[in-house]
């Protein structure tokens, strides 16, 4: 029998629900361990992410495995279940594309867009996510989920622009993933939310807003002091 | 080279750290293929666009028809599609296989950026902070070779496996770097697993591929010029 899995985390990081996304998804029970990183980062946490000393960190048995999306690709090939990746090679390096995309080109034009003041410096990552956001639609042509049917890996890897998104967005104002402008990523986001699988790891839609709401200023001041390195 | 039985194309520089690494990927995995070389200061080649559109950078596979681009991809890609050729790159263990894609991830991260700062940098301060900062990465990297190595050769253990071939992308550049700056990058003294790694150089079919270190720091120089003569024009128009 295989040893238990423990996932630390931590409410409303958008990377932490990449790893329960994943262990949802795959059909795997774990033991959540929330960290309290408004106070100080856990001993725990310390030890077995001494590189980033951040979340997630997936425990399996005396195994520790960081980086949200190492982790989805571990519990992939290590667990019995719906698969995340397709199993095509070349599909397989699509997803990974994509999510590399999502990850290298995409997330901080984007919450760039969403976090900062009015002004020459946000208008700029403003146009940049509008020239990246389409290239996304694209992939979601004619599907219900970036995997297909099911949401997979590439889901997963998008994930913080369904339930993390649409907290930002309301509490900053910030709207660009729309309806009128991209339908798909909209329906996207909606599925991805009240999809089935997923129930047991979705934060709570009033939760995740007062938590933004409540840290508004502070996730404000971090963009800004990212901008100044 | 003529195009194979694999039907293998590369779209590459030579001077590329990430065509490198695909390079290395072939090299070691004993395929052929057509290797096609982009420009450096030239436009881009209308095949460049088409097969990556997104990015338009190198390193590029092109399998039959299909594009696959961003390096390490291409290498996992390479090692799934050919898994019946020559040795497997990627450790069979999923857990191997997760540490071995952490670090690579590290290496793309921290050693590229500080690689960065060290050249781009735009005063001395931030040059002399990106030297730092790729030494104290050497230094992460040392107990990552330790770790993945268990007492072996490489971080693929006795053979050369993914995380040797995404390292061994940046050998050329750190060479370049150990000739331009004076001192060794991989110091045998504070980073000796890394210092002796560096065997990996010496393997014929890193030697098949690994550009010539000599013409990379005249393309360092070359670069540094233009970019020194770029500041000059902007400071003087200011």
């Amino acid at each position: 029998m295989s040893p238990p899995v423990k996932l630390i985390g931590f409410f409303g990081s958008p990377y932490a629900h990449r790893a329960e996304a994943a262990l949802c998804l795959k059909g795997v029970p774990y033991e959540l361990m929330l960290e309290d990183l408004f106070n100080a980062k856990s001993e725990l946490l310390l030890k077995l992410n001494p590189i980033h000393k951040k979340v997630p960190v997936l425990i399996h048995g005396d195994r520790a495995i960081s980086e949200s999306l190492v982790i989805a690709e571990y519990v992939d090939e290590t667990f019995e279940g719906p698969p995340l990746l397709p199993s095509d090679p070349y599909d397989r390096a699509m997803a990974r594309f994509w999510a590399h995309f999502i990850e290298n080109k995409f997330i901080k034009p984007f919450f760039m867009a969403h976090w900062l003041e009015e002004g020459e410096v946000r208008e700029a990552f403003v146009k940049e996510a509008k020239e990246l956001l389409p290239l996304l639609e694209e992939q979601l042509k004619g599907k219900r989920f970036f995997g297909g049917d099911a949401p997979g890996y590439l889901d997963i890897a998008a994930s913080m622009l369904a339930p993390t998104r649409m907290a930002v967005q309301e509490v900053t104002g910030v709207a660009l993933i729309n309806d009128d402008d991209y339908p798909a990523l909209s329906q996207w986001a909606r599925e991805y939310i009240s999809n089935e699988a997923l129930k047991p790891c979705m934060p709570d839609k009033d939760q995740l807003l007062a938590y933004f709401m409540k840290n508004k200023e502070m996730y404000k001041a971090g963009v800004k002091a990212m901008l100044q390195k | 080279m003529t195009m194979g039985d694999h039907e293998l194309k590369l779209l590459g520089m030579w001077a590329s750290p990430f065509v490198l690494r695909a390079r290395l990927a072939l090299s070691f995995k004993g395929l052929s293929y057509e290797y096609i070389e982009e420009e450096i200061f030239g436009n881009k080649s209308a095949l460049l666009v088409k097969s990556n559109p997104v990015h338009k950078k190198v390193p590029v596979l092109i399998h039959k028809d299909k594009s696959i681009c961003e390096s390490q991809i291409i290498v996992e890609y390479i090692d799934e599609v050919f898994s019946g050729t020559g040795p497997s790159l990627l450790p069979a263990d999923p857990y191997e296989r997760g540490v071995a894609r952490f670090w690579a991830a590290y290496i793309d991260d921290k050693l590229f950026s500080s690689f960065m700062m060290m050249i781009k940098g735009k005063t001395s301060e931030e040059k002399a902070e990106g030297r730092r900062q790729s030494f104290a990465v050497a230094k992460t990297l040392e107990g990552a070779l330790k770790r993945c190595s268990k007492g072996k050769s490489f971080f693929g253990g006795d053979n050369v496996g993914f995380l040797d071939i995404v390292l061994g992308g940046f050998v050329a550049w750190v060479h370049t770097r150990d000739i331009l700056s004076g001192s060794k990058q991989f110091d045998a003294g504070k980073t000796p697993l890394l210092a002796a790694w560096e065997r990996f150089c010496a393997l014929d079919a890193t030697k098949a591929v690994k550009p010539d270190v000599e013409k990379l720091v005249e393309l360092s120089k070359m670069r540094q010029a233009r970019d020194d003569a770029a500041a000059a024009a902007v400071s003087q128009s200011n």
